[in-house]
């Protein structure tokens, strides 16, 4: 089992989905959301996320595709 | 002996023993150093740091490290009162804070000097960090003087100039075959895999310190005041915060009066994810994916990003984004006043001072730093066309020839 830390952006026409969820359910990820900030345009939700490492590979994978944006929580690690 | 007191969250304030670790255990915020400032204050003095040596390191007992440090020479860079710039601009008090001048020609050598320090005392053999330039070359050059092993990891598609100023020091040089993202994504997983001191991930919180350094060295220069008004780039926004956080502290602890000092922040628009959030009045720096030839301030989730929106709206400052266009013109008009070759992030400078004095933000007679963070001669591909030589025959004819009316006699 493995951690990943994350953030999530989402877009606002994916605010109404339950993507969070199904994430947990699809792939058998613990979510755990430690800072968020969610409106009906705009969202981002700062999340560790808990699983075997392909299980979470997967699960980002889906939810990229789904049009939400993953980040490290650090920011950018690529500096100038 | 530092003044070191704790790590603390910059979100929630939870306090953690000053290790290798960047962020809170509890709401993944940044973790930044605090110090018993009530200590601190009774150890300096304006005539103790000014008889220290020439380098940041004179403000040594204001920063986080405990040990001899790992200096190639950096820092008390010039401050450049720039008259010609300023006559063109409209300001009547413009300086230049030239931080080219620095080991490996940019700032980053203020933030790896302590980082590596750290590094050192924590036990950590090897360093790493990702960078499109700056960051690599100043890792590399610092360890190879520390005799540490070093790993930096660059996108491949990084210009030839900038690598050969990374490679000459040594360090295992990894181009990544991917793109900006694949690079970020990696190096997390290769900080959370390996044992090493990753410059910008488990040491960011001393490494970010060295910034302050900048803002110190400008009020002493300035004969011990802060300026009204600053102009800094962002990419990350480590750097902006810490030049106020350094003005701050100097205030705090006596050695200047109250800081009233307006910050502003310039980006390329090509990656402004900062000016974005203050245009919109957004409280939240959304994420962009970058597109503009300033390299090395093209972050597009800038991890300091919230707390660089805060210093510029707390202080009266402001945001401002320009063109790549604009920053060319900004990098020559720069070198074609005052002599100083920047890198594209000086051009984004100089274009938001210009654009910030001609909106009426800065104001014709406020003393006014801009700051210069990296040399031209590393992104010299960006001004290509200047290079324009008059080609004659060696003969006085062919001079007089070609050049004709043009000779000044």
């Amino acid at each position: 089992m493995v951690k990943r830390r994350v953030m999530f952006t989402f877009p606002q026409e994916l605010i109404g989905e339950a993507i969070i969820y199904n994430l947990g359910v699809q792939f058998r990820v613990a979510t755990n959301i430690r800072r968020a900030d969610v409106s009906e345009d705009k969202g981002w939700v700062v999340l560790e996320l808990e699983g075997e490492e392909k299980d979470i590979e997967q699960g980002i994978a889906w939810v990229t595709a789904k049009g939400v944006r993953v980040d490290p929580v650090t920011g950018d690690i690529v500096e100038g | 002996m530092s003044y070191v007191r704790a790590l603390s969250c910059r979100k929630c304030g939870r306090e953690y023993p000053p290790e290798p670790i960047n962020l809170c255990d509890f709401c993944f915020s940044p973790l930044e150093v605090v110090y018993d400032y009530k200590s601190m204050a009774k150890a300096v003095s304006r005539e103790n740091l000014s008889s220290g040596p020439a380098s940041m390191w004179r403000y040594r007992d204001l920063l986080p490290v405990e040990s001899e440090v790992v200096d190639i020479g950096t820092g008390f860079t010039p401050l450049v009162k720039a008259d010609n710039l300023g006559r063109e601009l409209g300001l009547e008090q413009l300086y230049i804070k030239n931080d080219c001048l620095n080991p490996t020609y940019s700032f980053k050598d203020r933030v790896v000097s302590v980082a590596i320090t750290k590094a050192r005392e924590f036990g950590f053999e090897t360093v790493a960090c990702a960078s499109t330039g700056n960051l690599a070359a100043s890792v590399a050059a610092h360890a190879a003087q520390a005799n540490m092993k070093s790993y930096v990891f660059v996108a491949s598609d990084v210009e030839q100039g900038k690598l050969v100023g990374i490679a000459i020091y040594d360090p295992v040089l990894i181009a990544v075959e991917g793109s900006y993202d694949d690079v970020n994504r990696l190096c997390t997983k290769v900080a959370e895999s390996y044992n090493w001191g990753f410059i910008n991930i488990n040491l960011r919180p001393y490494y970010a310190e060295g910034s302050k350094t900048l803002g110190y060295e400008v009020a002493e220069q300035l004969g011990w005041r802060a300026p009204e008004c600053v102009v800094a780039p962002a990419a990350s926004g480590l750097l902006f915060t810490r030049i106020w956080k350094g003005l701050d502290e100097f205030s705090m602890l006596g050695l200047i009066e109250p800081v009233n000092t307006h910050m502003y922040v310039t980006q390329a628009a090509g990656s402004s994810p900062i000016v974005n959030a203050f245009e919109a009045g957004s409280l939240h720096v959304h994420p962009v994916k970058p597109n503009t030839i300033a390299k090395s301030i093209a972050i597009g989730n800038p991890a300091d990003g919230y707390y660089a929106l805060r210093v510029a709206r707390q202080s009266g400052g402001a945001a401002c984004a320009v063109t790549d266009g604009e920053l060319v013109a900004g990098m020559k008009l720069l070198a074609q006043t005052e002599g100083i070759f920047a890198e594209t992030a000086g051009g984004v400078v100089v274009a938001g001072l210009k654009k910030l004095v001609a909106s009426g933000a800065i104001k014709k007679g406020e003393l006014t730093v801009a700051f210069i963070t990296g040399a031209g001669l590393k992104t010299q591909e960006a001004v290509s066309d200047v290079v324009r030589p008059l080609v004659i025959k060696p003969t006085l004819e062919s001079f007089k020839e070609v050049l004709g009316e043009r000779v000044v006699v």
